[in-house]
């Protein structure tokens, strides 16, 4: 066998990823314990995955239970085998993946809310076109001067998008946005 | 030692005491009676518990993840938690190693590491390192321990998500403020952990499916895996009734040698990359595959779109997340395996309609045909040893003895996989999933350490074994007469191989030169030196070793160029196997076609 006539193979058997990427949202139920956020983002982040959006808050203070929403995008394959490994891990109570539930309940999507808050600086027409807008938006002002206007607008995430689109023109200088707030329909828990 | 303190230790009731007391009442009450460990400046106060008491044995390494190896032999070989107890930074980094190598092969490892103290941390104090940070992802579970109330809980708790469920390692880091603190200690009945209950009874519909799927089965398979090992000897008895009673043929991971005797009469040699070519081919045509405690690692399945395709599979896993995960089964059974067993064989005693006598007689006629191949023969040489004679004769002159095997990774090691036989189960300790090189000479020392009396061996290679050479130190000093017998070819044999197959013969830095002379290191660690390079006096020379009562370095100087076939080449299926005798220079230069090399 003559060296350097080979091409170089590998040690690994690779097969072509055929499944599309799709959207999901998650439900984790956990301790709230410090590091229990990073044991959970670390599953998605050791895999290369993004995460869209993250919302955290404790939901019961007497047991002491936090409610993580996840949105992240990936194949049902991988995001299957990523909810199964937070199901085992130690201060995980439970995962639900809505996504797949609003799928087989029958639902278009689970219900989403976002929050956001949105600086918007200028004078003249853009400013009052700007007031208009926000008004259509159903948006509060929750600050403002002779120079600007600081709106809160609550929403699905198209609706939050559509928004902050529209202000980009008339003097959008700064966004924040809480990440998705999420459940679904119907009268069952999660 | 005053004596008041060792009498108050005995007993487990809830009193006052330090957390570096703390420590070491919790391992008494968690069974404990060995760790394995390296002091520093951050776990000093727990050091000077352990002095001052005799329940809790200390075997002081000379490198931590010697430490943590040695305790992942003493576990697995005991079916007990292994303990290591390092100190903070480099202590707790040098830990990292045995933790993954734990979490791959689900082995039970608690790891104690001292940490600056709470106020100094994240200032970058001296050997201050975010070791909680560092070891998430290689720990099934990790604390930090944030004050002296927390602390017996969270010991308790190490120990419960150490062994519960699939095993695998945590890690619990104690700030040196906290060893010196006073707390209550209460033993581990105290305590309930609400949130980790992991399922052991399979459900019961699921197992009925499967045994109606063995029921019907004409080709079936049963490919086992550590995790027969892991679930108790009871799961090993459990899964040789099953086969003497269904007749089914056998094989096994690497992880799940003896198990099933290699004796027996089912057995197919293990399966994979470097199984046996039966084993391999009945894996590829078996109509029902019954997959008990394995997870269908890459080194097994091959290509995965041609991974036995015509099967029923079913998939016994205590862990969920290892159902699906490579392979789509049929037949998910979550649940422990003896368990899962046990009613398995139930069900199996109770179908109205067994299968007829002799209706898996063709499948063995086949299997046999695959047999007749001798897949795992090898050219004798009468003027060096081959390195697989090594291990014949090895296996044939202490098959007889109380002996436990331990190797580090590469060729040796699937030679010793192929050649020695396992009767039973623990006594086969090896780095499967991460593969680390290393591991089995501390592992030896662990398992020496719980078994003073039996034959330890770590088969190595000569590379690997440099990796971790040090521990010689430690087990002279611990008395613990282990062996480590050298396959010594002067290559990475492995990484040789994978050059000859995948990089056109261009062997880059896998020559080992200037190795040492490996009679005068043993020597000079005050163990015994054996040296041997001729077939023909191969048998005295491991004669002379057994009957050695000190640590032995057995320099075994074999065929350079050996390689480790049979060999499932890279972007192959099972039944596309390179065999031995077909491995000429040719035949191993296009064994990967163009398609293979582009797989990056």
């Amino acid at each position: 066998m003559s060296p350097k006539k080979q091409q170089a193979g590998s040690a690994y058997f690779i097969a072509k990823e055929t499944e599309v990427p799709r959207t999901h949202v998650l439900s984790v139920l956990v301790n709230n314990e410090p590091g229990v956020l990073a044991r959970v983002i670390g599953l998605f982040s050791g895999r290369g995955y993004n995460i869209e959006s993250l919302t955290v808050s404790e939901t019961s203070h007497e047991r002491h239970l936090s409610r993580i929403t996840i949105v992240s995008s990936g194949t049902a394959h991988v995001l299957e085998q990523i909810k199964k490994l937070l199901e085992r891990a130690v201060p995980v109570h439970r995962v639900v993946d809505l996504t797949l539930v609003a799928d087989e309940k029958g639902f278009d999507k689970p219900l989403e809310r976002e929050l956001a808050l949105v600086k918007v600086a200028g004078k003249g027409e853009n400013r009052v076109e700007a007031m208009r807008l926000a008004d259509a938006f159903r948006a509060q002002v929750i600050d403002a001067s002779i120079e600007h206007f600081t709106f809160e607008i609550t929403g699905r995430v198209s609706k939050i998008e559509q928004f902050i689109a529209i202000m980009e023109p008339l003097g959008l200088v700064e966004v924040c946005r809480t990440g998705v707030a999420a459940m679904n329909r119907g009268p069952e828990a999660m | 030692m005053p004596k008041s303190v060792k009498t108050k230790r005995e007993k487990s009731a809830a009193r006052k005491m330090s957390g570096a007391e703390m420590v070491i009442q919790a391992l008494i009450d968690n069974g404990v009676d060995t760790v394995f460990g390296y002091p520093g400046g951050a776990v000093l106060p727990i050091y000077d518990e352990i002095f001052q008491q005799d329940k809790v044995n200390h075997i002081l390494v000379r490198h931590e993840q010697g430490a943590g190896h040695a305790a992942e032999g003493y576990a697995r070989s005991t079916g007990k938690p292994g303990v290591m107890l390092v100190t903070s930074g480099p202590g707790a980094t040098n830990a990292v190693t045995p933790l993954q190598d734990a979490l791959m092969d689900s082995i039970p490892l608690v790891c104690l590491t001292g940490q600056v103290p709470t106020g100094l941390i994240g200032s970058d104090a001296f050997q201050e390192a975010d070791t909680v940070g560092i070891t998430r992802p290689c720990t099934k579970h990790n604390w930090l321990v944030s004050a002296i109330e927390d602390l017996p809980r969270i010991l308790h708790e190490a120990f419960y998500v150490a062994t519960q469920g699939r095993p695998g390692p945590v890690l619990v880091d104690i700030p040196k403020d906290i060893q010196f603190a006073t707390g209550m200690y209460y033993p581990p009945e105290h305590y309930e952990l609400k949130s980790y209950k992991p399922k052991l009874e399979g459900e019961d519909a699921a197992i009925a499916a499967a045994v109606e799927l063995m029921a019907g089965a004409r080709k079936p398979i049963l490919y086992t895996g550590g995790g027969v090992i892991n679930s108790g000897p009871k799961a090993s008895q459990l899964l040789r009734k099953l086969v003497a009673k269904t007749g089914f043929p056998i094989t096994s991971t690497l992880m799940g040698l003896g198990a099933y005797p290699a004796s027996g009469e089912n057995w197919l040699g293990m399966l994979g990359m470097h199984g046996t070519y039966e084993a391999n081919l009945a894996m590829h045509d078996c109509d029902v595959m019954v997959c008990v405690g394995a997870r269908f690692d890459d080194r097994i399945t091959g290509r995965l779109d041609a991974f036995s395709p015509h099967s029923k599979k079913i998939h016994i896993d205590i862990d969920p997340s290892s159902i699906n995960k490579n392979v789509r089964v049929d037949v998910p059974i979550i649940g422990d395996v003896a368990h899962v067993l046990e009613r398995m064989l139930a069900l199996w005693d109770g179908l109205e309609e067994k299968p007829e006598d002799g209706a898996l007689n063709p499948w063995w006629s086949q299997i046999d045909r695959w047999r007749s191949r001798q897949s795992l023969s090898y050219k004798p040489s009468k003027d060096v040893i081959m390195p697989q004679y090594a291990i014949e004769r090895l296996y044939a002159l202490t098959k007889d003895r109380n002996t436990f095997i331990t190797t580090e990774v590469g060729q040796h090691q699937m030679w010793a996989a192929q050649f020695f036989g396992f009767e039973e189960p623990n006594r086969w300790m090896t780095s499967g999933g991460l593969g680390t090189m290393g591991y089995g000479l501390p592992a030896a020392l662990g398992v020496q350490m719980a078994h003073p009396d039996a034959l330890v061996i770590d088969i190595a290679g000569d590379a690997s074994v440099l990796m971790t050479i040090q521990e010689m130190s430690a087990a002279v000093q611990h008395r613990a007469p282990i062996k480590i017998f050298i396959l010594n070819n002067q290559y990475m044999g492995m990484v040789r191989q994978w050059q000859q197959l995948l990089h056109g013969n261009r062997l880059s830095h896998s020559y080992t030169e200037a190795l040492p002379d490996f009679v005068k290191l043993a020597e000079a660690y005050g163990g015994v030196g054996i040296k041997c390079d001729k077939p023909g006096e191969l048998d005295d020379a491991i004669r002379h070793m057994i009957d050695t009562d000190a640590p032995v370095i057995f320099d075994c100087r074999v065929a350079n160029l050996a390689n480790c076939f049979p060999m499932i080449p890279s972007g192959k299926a099972h039944n596309e196997m390179l065999l031995p005798d077909e491995a000429t220079d040719e035949a191993v230069g296009s064994a990967i076609d163009e398609k293979g090399k582009q797989l990056v």
